[in-house]
C-alpha cells in the first residue's frame, strides 16, 4: 500500500526531498518505517531515537500501524541536545 | 487569527484581533530572535514549519485555553523563513476578562506551542550552523 512521508529540517536535508510516496505491508508500524528509512540512509539513524511520529497530522507511538493513504511527518529530535527552549 | 506566516509580523495586527468588548484584560507575547543560544553567538535563523499541522495545533490549544480560562479571543501567528537577529518570530495574543487569567493563559499558549507545533529553526554561526527544535 502506499503511503506519502513528508519530511522536514535535518530530515530533509539528509534525504534531499521534502516528500516521499513509499509502499509498504499494511500495518505497518510507523517506527519500524523510519528503520527502514534510516538503513537507506544512515545519517538518520542517529537522530531516529528521539524522534517524534505524526500520522495523518495527529502524534502517535512509534507502534502506530499504518493505513493505505496515510500521510506520516517524522519530527526530528533536537540536534546537539540540551535546552533549546528559546525566546522564552 | 491561526496562522503560519512568510511575512513580518506586526504585533499590534494581532493583539487587535483578540479586542473583545468583554475583556478586561488583554496580554500580547512577542518572541524575537536572540543572539546567542546555548552558549554560541547566533548570526541569524532559519525557522521551517509543517504549516497546516502547526496551524492545527494552533488551534487545539486554543480549544485547551478555552477549557481552563473564561478566554475571550485568542491569536497565534508564527513567521517561518529567514529571521534576523531581533526579528519577531511568533506572536500570541489572549484576551479574558481579568488580567490574572489573560497573563496565565498566555503563558499556557507559548509553552503548549513549544512543546506541541511542528515548527523548527536553523541557527546560523559564524563557524556553521545546526537545526534545533524550536519545540521543546
Amino acid at each position: 500500500m502506499q503511503i506519502t512521508v513528508r519530511l522536514f529540517a535535518s530530515f530533509r536535508e539528509v534525504v534531499g526531498r521534502d516528500q516521499l510516496q513509499v509502499d509498504v505491508a499494511p500495518e505497518t508500524a510507523v517506527g519500524d518505517l523510519l528503520a527502514a528509512l534510516a538503513r537507506d540512509y544512515p545519517r538518520l539513524a542517529a537522530a531516529s531515537k528521539a524522534t517524534r511520529f505524526a500520522v495523518n497530522q495527529e502524534y502517535v507511538p512509534a507502534s502506530h500501524p499504518l493505513q493505505a493513504g496515510d500521510e506520516v511527518v517524522f519530527i526530528p529530535p533536537v540536534a546537539g541536545g540540551g535546552d533549546v527552549r528559546d525566546h522564552d | 487569527m491561526f496562522a503560519i506566516t512568510t511575512e513580518p509580523i506586526d504585533p499590534r495586527t494581532v493583539s487587535a484581533a483578540v479586542e473583545d468588548e468583554r475583556a478586561g484584560g488583554l496580554v500580547t507575547f512577542v518572541g524575537t530572535v536572540r543572539d546567542f543560544s546555548r552558549g554560541r553567538a547566533v548570526t541569524g535563523l532559519h525557522y521551517e514549519a509543517f504549516p497546516e499541522m502547526a496551524e492545527k495545533k494552533f488551534r487545539e490549544i486554543a480549544d485547551e485555553m478555552r477549557q481552563r480560562w473564561p478566554i475571550c479571543k485568542v491569536a497565534m501567528v508564527h513567521r517561518i523563513g529567514d529571521l534576523q537577529i531581533g526579528a519577531i518570530a511568533v506572536v500570541i495574543a489572549v484576551s479574558t476578562p481579568h488580567r490574572a487569567e489573560a497573563f496565565a493563559a498566555c503563558e499556557y499558549a507559548i509553552d503548549r506551542l513549544k512543546s506541541v507545533a511542528p515548527i523548527w529553526k536553523k541557527e546560523a554561526y559564524h563557524d556553521g550552523e545546526v537545526w534545533v527544535a524550536d519545540h521543546a
